[in-house]
């Protein structure tokens, strides 16, 4: 009995092979990365905003709630198509930071007067070189960071209702949950 | 005729085999020594896109390769080593913009795991020559004077045969002996 068994091997080894090489195959987004970044804090930085040039924002803007980072451009069609799903979340209460990244910045101007602006502000990162220390290679990625400022997730490519209900409303509301307890602990601490 | 084919040839194959490295894109970069651009193009070819995945950040005319590309010579222009260029892309795009992956935590699997593998082949080899081996002694012991047990078995039917005719013959023998 033994023996027979061990005749199969061969084949459950092959099948096996086939098994990983079909998942590998047919991944759903093969050319995608996974972050570099992903629990580390956010970086440093100090920029103007898209709609108004004197103003500076830093890093320490984005902190203190849950939030969304993502990253956009004129210039990107799959922005477009992501665009009024966003809209439709920044409705919602969701807080949702923009990134413009490698833009003109007239154009983007444009776009957030035409097409509505779901952002908060958008950072103006015309260099791009913002774009480098979060990992960024290309347009539209959406970063998801918890109230300390930690990115904990990272979307490459369009935002729509599935991303949001299957990948990101989940750890959304998960990071929520973490930031209120660790809000009403706080307060704890201040009463006494 | 045939001269002249092998000087085509020779200038055909020079043309092919001495070209040296050709660098796809050219930027207008300002280095400080030579040794900073030798650096530069080192660099520039050893890290991968993450954009267009199959080409070198120095190979690519992508956006994201011109940036990187900049990035890299103002690290070079800052005095950086290339261990900080490449740990600065590292913290930034993860081990896939490294085309010589490093010798670290799961990357281990992947070098040492043919070594591995080879190991287990040859333990393996060792086992079934072993095995084999011994079942043929074995045989071999079970017939020690060369014979197999077919021939034992015939020499033992002989053997039999001739003494039962050669006793039935003298017996034959005394009795016509007895008649006489």
């Amino acid at each position: 009995m033994k023996r027979r068994l061990q005749l199969f091997l061969p084949l459950a080894i092959f099948l096996g092979l086939c098994l990983m090489f079909y998942v590998a195959l047919f991944r759903e987004n093969p050319g995608e990365l996974p972050s570099a970044l992903l629990d580390q804090p956010l970086p440093a930085f100090e920029r103007s905003t898209v709609k108004n040039p004197d103003r500076t924002v830093t890093r320490e803007h984005l902190l203190g709630e849950v939030a969304l980072i993502n990253v956009w451009a004129s210039w990107c069609p799959a922005c477009r198509v992501e665009h009024p799903y966003l809209v439709d979340l920044a409705n919602k209460g969701v807080p949702i930071y923009g990134v413009n990244y490698k833009d003109d910045q007239p154009e983007a101007r444009k776009w957030l007067k035409t097409l509505h602006d779901p952002y908060r502000f958008s950072i103006n990162d015309e260099s791009g070189s913002l774009g480098i220390d979060l990992g960024v290679y290309g347009a539209p990625e959406t970063y998801l960071i918890d109230h300390q400022g930690v990115i904990r997730y990272k979307h490459v490519g369009i935002v729509d209702a599935n991303v949001w209900k299957n990948d990101l409303e989940p750890r959304f509301s998960h990071l929520q949950k973490i930031a209120r307890k660790a809000q009403a602990n706080n307060h704890e601490g201040e009463v006494k | 005729m045939i001269k002249r084919l092998t000087s085509r040839l020779i200038i055909l194959l020079s043309m092919v085999l001495f070209t040296g490295t050709t660098y796809g894109v050219i930027d207008s970069y300002q280095f400080s020594t030579p040794e900073q651009e030798q650096r530069f193009f080192e660099l520039t070819n050893e890290l991968r896109c993450p954009k267009c995945q199959n080409q070198t950040i120095g190979d690519s005319n992508a956006p994201i390769a011109q940036d990187l590309r900049r990035e890299v010579h103002r690290l070079l222009n800052e005095g950086a080593d290339n261990q900080t260029v490449v740990d600065f892309m590292l913290a930034r795009y993860g081990d896939f913009v490294l085309y010589k992956p490093r010798v670290s935590g799961l990357n281990l699997v992947l070098w040492l795991g043919p070594l591995l593998l080879l190991l287990v082949g040859l333990v393996v080899l060792v086992v079934v020559v072993r095995r084999h081996k011994a079942a043929v002694t074995e045989s071999v012991q079970a017939a020690p004077d060369g014979h197999n047990a077919e021939e034992a078995l015939l020499d033992q039917k002989l053997n039999r045969f001739l003494t039962d005719h050669l006793s039935t013959h003298s017996s034959e023998d005394h009795k016509t002996d007895g008649k006489e």
